[in-house]
């Protein structure tokens, strides 16, 4: 049995390896099998991360990430958590090859899995023309007509990204103004292969056996046509991965693990979460490792409420043994 | 055991010739989820030796072979016999996923 389990590899929970493993807890961290390093992996320059002023990859990143928890004593595990009962004082996580670890605490850091747009074309032509990572399949798309759907930070991102492979990039956006930032924004509007759509949303994707369009829905008349193009980039934002513990834990209403204040508690004592699963605000890599932080001086501080109590209980023990003896 | 590396030079004899199934791990370097699960490949070709036969196509290295197959995304796993595309299984996934997608060719 160990002391802490951090389910999750992105920095929330690889920076709550870093504080753990450095306060002796000797933590078991599960990364999953296909998704190590979380959603930065799928970035590429990270321009915002506090001392790198020449920004660094994100994969980069997160190998250092995981180098420092490793090298702090943190037990880096390339399986995938299928189930969590956490009603115990040992909490038990169940993997993928049905094999069960133990232990007195838990810090769940499973961040957000994009969103989908949730028509039919999107589901049917996903791989053949519909994409949710630019980086992995916008080299298959050179001297293309591509679309992005969305208009935050990572919408932005992939479009630029997009244009060094595409010959023209439409960006499909329901309002008339984006969310992105400043800088993201003026790089993507100073971009000649980048055309805004605005007050549009998509109804549906065509074609047979690859993308050759999107059926547009104008948010301020209704009306609706066709736009011709050979790829979607969806990047409408992330939902909390919950459905490991929706039935446990107390959830917000915007759909995040509940915790307590500032703090990463949840509703059951000795489960405390961080990163994108609590926050619906601001999902940085920062904030994530700051929260990540949070969650594991919290643990700790748990953990050595127990230790604590199980001293006194020894210490009890040995008082009512005393009159036998 | 290490996937081994096919291109457009050998693909007829490798691929569209062979014996027995044959899967196509399409991939490149620069490919994050791709570096996941080229291991999970390993494990599955050493495992199942002899039912199938695991290859490795760079897109980068052989964009004809690519495009000929409508790549779009990767990593895309393609298993190949008598020359035909008889699976297609797009993204990363965990072993026993693989696994079960490949359960007529593994068992």
């Amino acid at each position: 049995m160990s002391k802490l389990i951090i389910i999750g590899s992105g920095p929330a929970g690889f920076t709550a390896a870093i504080y753990a493993a450095r306060a002796e807890l000797s933590p078991v961290l599960f990364a999953s099998s296909v998704e190590v390093g979380g959603e930065l992996m799928n970035t590429t320059e990270v321009e915002n991360f506090p001392g790198f002023p020449e920004g660094i990859q994100g994969p980069e990143l997160m190998a250092k990430l995981q180098e420092q928890a490793e090298k702090f004593g943190t037990t880096v595990r390339y399986d995938d958590v299928t189930a969590l009962d956490l009603s115990g004082d040992v909490k038990r996580v169940t993997l993928g090859n049905g094999a069960v670890e133990e232990a007195d605490a838990v810090i769940f850091a499973t961040g957000s899995a994009y969103r989908k747009i949730g028509i039919e074309g999107e589901q049917r032509l996903s791989g053949h023309g519909v994409s949710y990572c630019a980086t992995c399949d916008g080299f298959f798309f050179r001297e293309r007509t591509i679309a992005v759907v969305g208009g935050g930070d990572s919408a932005m991102e992939e479009a630029t990204f997009l244009t060094r492979f595409a010959s023209k990039v439409y960006v499909i956006h329901r309002r008339e103004e984006l969310r992105a930032s400043k800088i993201m924004q003026q790089r993507a509007f100073a971009d000649p292969k980048i055309e805004f759509v605005w007050n549009s949303e998509v109804v549906d994707i065509l074609g047979e056996d690859s993308v050759s369009g999107v059926v547009l829905r104008s948010t301020v008349d209704g009306s609706t046509r066709e736009l011709p193009l050979e790829g979607v980039f969806v990047a409408i934002g992330n939902d909390p991965r919950t459905h490991l513990v929706h039935d446990q834990l107390r959830l917000t209403d915007a759909g995040t693990v509940w915790v307590d204040g500032r703090s990463s508690r949840t509703s059951i004592t000795g489960v405390f979460a961080a990163g994108d699963v609590i926050d619906p605000t601001y999902r940085q890599a920062v904030t994530a490792a700051g929260s990540g932080t949070v969650a594991a001086l919290d643990a700790e501080h748990f953990l050595a409420s127990l230790d604590d109590a199980g001293a006194l209980a020894a210490d009890a023990d040995q008082i009512e043994e005393l009159p036998v003896a | 055991m290490t996937a081994t590396a096919t291109s457009s030079k050998t693909w007829t004899e490798d691929v569209l010739q062979a014996d027995g199934p044959v899967l196509v791990d399409f991939w490149a370097a620069w490919c994050g989820p791709c570096r996941m699960v080229a291991p999970i490949l390993d494990e599955i070709a050493s495992e199942h030796q002899g039912k199938i036969t695991i290859l490795k196509l760079n897109v980068d290295e052989n964009p004809d072979l690519a495009m000929k197959y409508q790549i779009t995304s990767i990593p895309a796993l393609k298993v190949f016999e008598a020359g035909e595309v008889k699976k297609t299984i797009i993204g990363a996934k965990p072993k026993v996923a693989l696994e079960q997608d490949l359960a007529t060719f593994l068992a």
